[in-house]
């Protein structure tokens, strides 16, 4: 299904509607970002009064382009990613009507902010083992636990949760999902510091933190099918970013390697050569993905991109530094920070090198992936299982 | 007769008995006085080195005075023996000045005859380093960046390892007398921020400072070529060692992390990777021991064998790292487990002393194959 001229034709007339109507240059940046998520040219794919209007994803890049130009302002896609990428596609598809209305408009706005509170100290890869518990009272839930490797969540007002709400049956059948409120006294958010330097992400205690029964997304016992809906998402926002021809880390290399007459070196052309037809063949890979979800066809080739993201993300920074040499071995930075946004990869050499190394873990580890490729993908048989059918009280540790 | 150069009998390439005993000696300080926790803390106070250790490292089991002669107040041991130390220190990622002052400087001092600084060296009463920057590889054609004027030097030498702390930089310096080759004591460091917070670097400068003539002419240029010999052969070993360590944790751990209800060392994902790297972990050690023992006895096979420690070891120690952070998944990545310390260890030492690909440029050269 490819647009018509005239689809996009009418497109514009309403991106210049909006912009008559709310010229950006006079109109607050809430205001004119209300008014475009109320037009529904905030993400055109979503539907009619969420946002959208129900087209085609890809339609979506024309309006941005039109409001671009027309200097209009934008919601910090980066400083809200855990939100677009993975809780409004969740509350689509998960959540009732009530919520969508609630939720996804100041979502959009970058009014609230969401993080996602899934992984456990016991729980990452094997998420289905975790033991955050949520008990039904009166009218809501009582929640205890902990999360772990929660980024941003000492921005957050809103987070996407999973938890345990019946010990007794097997793990992948007692959990319940819920939008957890950050501001509930019971919701503590400690940094903790990566390789890096900085704290990206955090531990989060929950200590009787309440959530009303409005608040869960999707049926009681129905946690882990939400679950597994946010994290398919969320493998294709991070290996879904479009980039120009030597965009990206890959850029970084080239530009190191144009500047650098000394540095070349037979070995570390080879290696550059190598990357680069990788690189755009990653490009290239991600632009037929585009075009496949576009004509509403997303396949398993999610995770194909993603590996293949982290993969040379973590090749090309590792070769950065090496045709770097002696500026390789100096570092920006150590102090303790604590960014506003997740930043895959960095623009600084020695913060590159070491975010790369979280790509392959954050989102699925590259070992999970290749066996969801392996297992759903090419039907290949599984691992022996020895925690299916067991109580998840009684599952091994 | 044309042709590379073979080597006819191998030296022994084990640890004999006074290596392990010198090894457990070392090892029993390092875990005792460089914990990774208090290594991780000092990265980030006034003193990023640890000269108390060095110098009870030094006098309790003299790792200092290996390589020198007994009539020059050495130990009258060998390089071999500093490298099985190296491969404790690689595990340990300890922040002494081993690399610039027991190393790189010793070396130089050895090659060009010096006496009077290599005994303090030895004795760890002194430290010293080697003013290059750390990225040196052994051949380097780049020019010296001090220059000399009668015996007063002035310039600026980048990202000398263990300069602050050091007592002496020797200085290879050029002038109109021809190549040289100085010991300093009035210098400037202004330290970098290094991506090895474990071994820190900084930017030597001289002012006019008044040396004492070390070497001269040719004999400079084959100390600073020797000393950077030496140092990528230790170095080697250093990244053995690291290697090691970065194996041993992650298969502790990996036999003792259950997800799915099974240990996640059951998975042959990671299994079969952690087999590999036992297997790769084996060849530097056999590389290594092999350079250091060449540059130990002055092997006429030195050049080859460090070109081939060099390039095995830099790129093993980064694999073993790189397979810690990620067998570790989230815990590997935060600041608060030394995989993040080992890493930057690795990639630096990749770059120190000549990155892989310098190394097999040279190998290139001796063994006659020409890239085109
Ligand atoms: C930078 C960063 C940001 C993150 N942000 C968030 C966040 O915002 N919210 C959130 O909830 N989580 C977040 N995470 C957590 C992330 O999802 C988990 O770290 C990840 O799922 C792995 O879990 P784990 O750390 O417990 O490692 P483990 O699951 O213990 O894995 C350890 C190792 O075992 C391997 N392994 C496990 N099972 C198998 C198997 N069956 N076969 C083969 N190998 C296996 C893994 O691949 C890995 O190499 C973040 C992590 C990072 C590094």
């Amino acid at each position: 299904m490819t647009a018509t001229s005239t689809d996009v034709d009418s497109l514009l007339g309403r991106v210049q509607q909006l912009l008559d109507e709310h010229p950006p240059a006079t109109t607050d940046r809430l205001e004119f970002l209300r008014a475009q998520y109320d037009a529904g040219l905030a993400w055109v794919h979503f539907p009619q009064g969420h946002g959208g209007l129900g087209l085609p994803r890809l339609q979506q890049l024309a309006v941005d382009e039109a409001l671009r130009q027309a200097g209009a302002p934008t919601n910090n896609p980066r400083s809200i990613g855990i939100g677009l990428g993975m809780a409004a596609p969740t509350i689509l598809a998960f959540g009732n009507e009530e919520q969508r209305t609630r939720w996804l408009r100041p979502l959009w706005t970058g009014e609230q902010v969401w993080c996602q509170l899934f992984s456990e100290p016991g729980a990452g890869s094997d998420l289905a083992a975790l033991g955050t518990r949520a008990v039904r009272e009166a009218d809501g839930w009582i929640v205890n636990g902990q999360k772990v490797w929660t980024s941003m969540a000492h921005e957050a007002d809103w987070g996407i949760l999973v938890t345990r709400t019946d010990p007794d049956v097997p793990k992948h059948r007692g959990m319940t999902y819920f939008g957890c409120n950050m501001h509930d006294p019971g919701v503590e958010v400690r940094p903790l510091r990566q390789a890096t330097g900085e704290a990206e992400f955090n531990e989060v205690f929950l200590t009787d933190v309440r959530i009303p029964d409005t608040d869960r997304i999707g049926e009681v016992g129905d946690g882990w099918r939400v679950a597994t809906g946010t994290l398919m998402n969320e493998r294709v926002a991070i290996g879904n970013a479009s980039a120009p021809r030597e965009g990206g880390m890959l850029g970084m290399v080239t530009q190191a390697w144009r500047d650098r007459p000394e540095a070349r070196t037979p070995g570390l052309h080879a290696d550059l050569m190598d990357l680069w037809v990788r690189a755009e063949g990653t490009r290239i890979t991600g632009e037929r993905l585009r075009q496949q979800m576009t004509a509403g066809q997303p396949g398993p080739e999610g995770s194909a991109a993603k590996l293949m993201f982290s993969d040379l993300n973590q090749a090309l920074s590792g070769l950065l530094l090496e045709v770097l040499g002696e500026d390789g071995l100096a570092y920006d930075d150590w102090t303790m920070r604590r960014p506003t946004e997740v930043n895959f990869s960095g623009a600084r050499s020695g913060y590159s090198y070491l975010r790369a190394k979280g790509n392959s873990i954050e989102g699925g580890t590259t070992e999970i992936l290749l066996n969801i490729v392996a297992e759903r993908v090419l039907g290949l048989p599984g691992e022996v299982r020895v925690d299916k059918d067991q109580p998840w009280k009684d599952l091994p540790r | 007769m044309s042709g590379p150069v073979v080597a006819s009998a191998f030296p022994s390439l084990l640890h004999g008995e006074h290596e392990q005993e010198l090894r457990a000696s070392v090892r029993r300080l390092l875990t005792d006085r460089a914990e990774w926790r208090s290594v991780l803390a000092r990265t980030e106070s006034d003193a990023p080195q640890d000269l108390a250790t060095w110098q009870l490292l030094a006098s309790q089991t003299g790792i200092a005075a290996l390589p020198v002669p007994e009539e020059l107040g050495g130990a009258g041991a060998s390089w071999r023996e500093t490298a099985t130390v190296a491969e404790e220190l690689g595990r340990s990622i300890a922040p002494v000045p081993f690399l610039g002052s027991a190393v790189l400087a010793t070396a130089a001092l050895l090659s060009a005859g010096e006496t009077q600084l290599l005994a303090q060296l030895a004795s760890g009463e002194r430290t010293a380093t080697l003013a290059v920057p750390l990225s040196t590889w052994p051949g380097s054609d780049r020019a010296w960046t001090v220059t000399a004027s009668g015996s007063a030097l002035t310039g600026t030498v980048t990202s000398v390892v263990d300069a602050r702390e050091a007592d002496v930089v020797l200085v290879p310096a050029d002038g109109p007398d021809g190549p040289s080759l100085w010991a300093v004591e009035q210098f400037d460091v202004s330290p970098r921020t290094s991506l090895d917070m474990t071994r820190p670097l900084g930017d030597v400068t001289l002012t006019g400072a008044t040396g004492r003539l070390v070497a001269s002419g040719q004999a400079a240029r084959t100390a600073v070529d020797d000393a950077l010999t030496v140092g990528a052969a230790m170095l080697a070993s250093e990244q053995l060692g690291l290697a090691e360590q970065c194996l041993d944790t992650t298969v502790a751990y990996v036999k003792t992390r259950f997800q799915f209800g099974r240990p996640i060392g059951s998975y042959q994902g990671l299994k079969h990777r952690l087999a590999n790297l036992y297997v790769e972990v084996t060849r530097a050690r056999a590389v290594a021991r092999y350079a250091a023992a060449c540059v130990a006895h002055g092997d006429p096979d030195t050049a080859v064998a460090v070109a081939v420690a060099a390039s095995l070891c830099s790129d093993v120690a980064v694999l073993a790292a790189e397979e810690c952070v990620q067998m570790h998944g989230g815990i590997g990545f935060t600041w608060e487990h030394p995989a993040h310390l080992w890493l930057k260890r690795a990639k630096a030492d990749q770059i120190a002393l000549g990155t892989p690909d310098r190394h097999q440029g040279t190998l290139a050269g001796l063994v006659e194959l020409p890239v085109a």
